[in-house]
């Protein structure tokens, strides 16, 4: 089976994430970098699917030169190889513009599996997995908390917020994975030292076969107008327990017409 | 007057109060046209008319409820090219996101997500970065398809005839491959859904316990809210992962938000910032969550919350 794990660089969520001033896009350059965490679930996920049926793990990332320490730790968890898009025409694409973008890649390299995070932690738009799955014309099996794959079938749990659904389709599909599925490995300093001798492949948007009037800032569908920091919140009031604290906090509700 | 398409998230019966919040919102914009799939629209009809309504359109078969997503992408696709729409508004859960993703695939046209306002000009207002930077976007090619955050606009009634309009579209066998084949409900008790309660109440590491979340539920059932919990609270087991407020599970943005045994770290502040009210309650003073308190009150969650719950009930008794 040929699984491609799409995984993203992201800002880390610990450090101070901010756009820039000159055109408003993600300041890669002042937090430090690290996988988003929820691809961190989809990299696990491809590595035991491909444990328990055979095949190949592929990494595919889309990002600058810097996005290489993000393969390289997916690979030092095991997968076996990595497509790394890269190309300064790609800065500042939106997320219609990165879809087609991967589509175009994975229509390439051909898959049996996608498997993507649900969500990034810095953009959070959450709809990559759907518009992958509309742009490759392959089913959408998308906030998975279970994946099950039996010959062509795979079934999924889709988390929902009464519980899940069951869904089934036929292979190749597009899973997008939730937290929790299950418990991301650590990579031993064996696979650190192997992930330095895996092919990593970069490709161009010519490579790909993308037309470079569709991606990029200048041809997003979307544009930030503005932004600034969010003014802190006034600060409240704040009392310590002394028997009534408990009170004390329903005065404030009824204050607040709460109760 | 151009409509406005509004995909109706509803439970077969009732709809949800994000919807009522859309049209709402839709009302500033042009002709509030809600989109209804599967059944439940004439019980929900008279609802959607004191919103404000123009039309209803209804999509009754089965086939929407049986399919992940896709379909109902291709229905909003198909009427959006009837009827030139101004803007197509979605609901930002997991599903209403997908279907607006799917439409921007198919259209070429712009999405924004997590929209928490739109001025005039359909500029919108997004929180990012955990509540940490507010951003002023617009969509400029196609049609604006903006996914409105719950609780982010009050709904607000205002008589509309809600016209019923019969939509009979075949669905592709392309948009029929992710097969449902069955719904699994594990909701606890008969409370409001997190995203879309006024209020919610969620537990933290400092509840120390599975059995100890019944006290946050027992606050929650006071107040008619929705329960939450922090990520430490469901990646050790003690609440289901459905309930996470935070940066990887929901956003709320409820009036009011009682944080019990959080600390507050970024990750579970990007979930709960723009709510409206905030309370805390936690033994440590220098828990970061303090900052974001309208009111704290620094002490043993044990001692304080049953009192509390106590106060509640003899107020509201």
């Amino acid at each position: 089976m040929n699984i491609v794990v799409c995984v993203k660089q992201v800002p880390d969520t610990w450090s101070e994430r901010t756009l820039r001033e000159s055109d408003s896009t993600l300041d890669r350059d002042a937090a430090d970098a690290v996988i988003n965490e929820l691809d961190e679930f989809a990299i696990e996920e491809g590595l035991r699917l491909a444990e328990a049926h055979g095949g190949e793990v592929t990494i595919l990332s889309m990002g600058p030169d810097r996005a290489t320490e993000s393969i390289r730790k997916a690979l030092s968890m095991g997968a076996d190889k990595a497509v790394h898009l890269v190309d300064d025409a790609l800065a500042g694409s939106d997320v219609l513009a990165t879809s087609s973008a991967l589509a175009a890649v994975l229509g390439q390299i051909g898959f049996d599996l996608v498997i993507l995070g649900s969500e990034s932690t810095d953009a959070r738009t959450g709809v990559l997995p759907a518009m992958l799955s509309e742009l490759l014309g392959v089913p959408q099996l998308s906030y998975a908390s279970k994946v099950v794959i039996d010959g062509d079938a795979i079934t999924i749990n889709r988390l929902a917020d009464y519980g899940y659904d069951t869904v089934v389709a036929s292979l190749p599909a597009v899973v997008s994975v939730v937290e929790k599925i299950n418990e991301p490995r650590y990579p031993s300093f064996k696979g650190i030292m192997a992930a330095k001798k895996k092919p990593v492949q970069t490709m161009s948007v010519a490579d790909a076969g993308i037309d470079p009037a569709t991606v990029g800032l200048a041809n997003a569908a979307c544009e930030v107008l503005s932004f600034a920091k969010r003014p802190p919140r006034q600060a409240g009031t704040i009392v310590t327990d002394d028997g009534d604290g408990g009170s004390k906090a329903a005065e404030f509700l009824a204050e607040r017409k709460f109760i | 007057m151009a409509e406005i398409l509004i995909l109706a998230e509803h439970d077969g019966e009732a709809v949800k109060k994000v919807t009522l919040e859309l049209v709402t919102l839709a009302r500033r914009f042009g002709e509030p046209a809600v989109v209804w799939t599967g059944p439940g629209a004439e019980s929900a009809q008279s609802r959607l008319a004191e919103f404000g309504a123009a039309k209803v359109y209804v999509a009754a078969d089965q086939v929407y409820d049986d399919y992940v997503v896709a379909p109902k992408a291709e229905l909003l696709a198909e009427l959006a090219g009837q009827s030139s729409p101004a803007a197509v508004f979605v609901a930002n859960t997991a599903e209403g996101r997908e279907v607006g993703g799917r439409l921007a695939v198919k259209t070429g046209w712009g999405i924004l997500t997590d929209v928490v306002g739109l001025d005039d000009d359909m500029t919108a207002e997004q929180v990012i970065f955990g509540g940490a930077i507010n951003v002023r976007s617009r969509v400029r090619s196609g049609t604006p398809i903006i996914a409105v955050r719950p609780n982010a606009i009050s709904p607000e009634s205002s008589a509309g005839p809600a016209a019923i309009e019969p939509v009979n579209i075949s669905v592709s066998d392309a948009a029929k491959q992710a097969h449902i084949t069955e719904r699994v409900v594990q909701q606890r008790g008969a409370r409001p859904e997190l995203t879309e309660a006024s209020i919610v109440v969620s537990g933290g590491r400092g509840v120390g316990s599975a059995e100890n979340m019944a006290l946050i539920e027992k606050l929650a059932d006071s107040l008619g809210a929705a329960v939450g919990a922090s990520r430490a609270v469901t990646d050790a087991g003690w609440y289901p992962h459905q309930f996470q407020v935070g940066q990887t599970g929901k956003t709320v943005s409820p009036q009011l938000y009682v944080a019990v045994g959080i600390s507050g770290a970024i990750q579970h502040r990007a979930g709960m910032q723009t709510s409206k009210t905030i309370m805390v309650v936690n033994k440590d003073p220098e828990a970061p969550i303090f900052e974001l308190a309208d009111f704290g009150v620094v002490g043993d969650l044990f001692k304080v919350v049953p009192q509390l719950v106590e106060e509640i009930e003899k107020r509201t008794a």
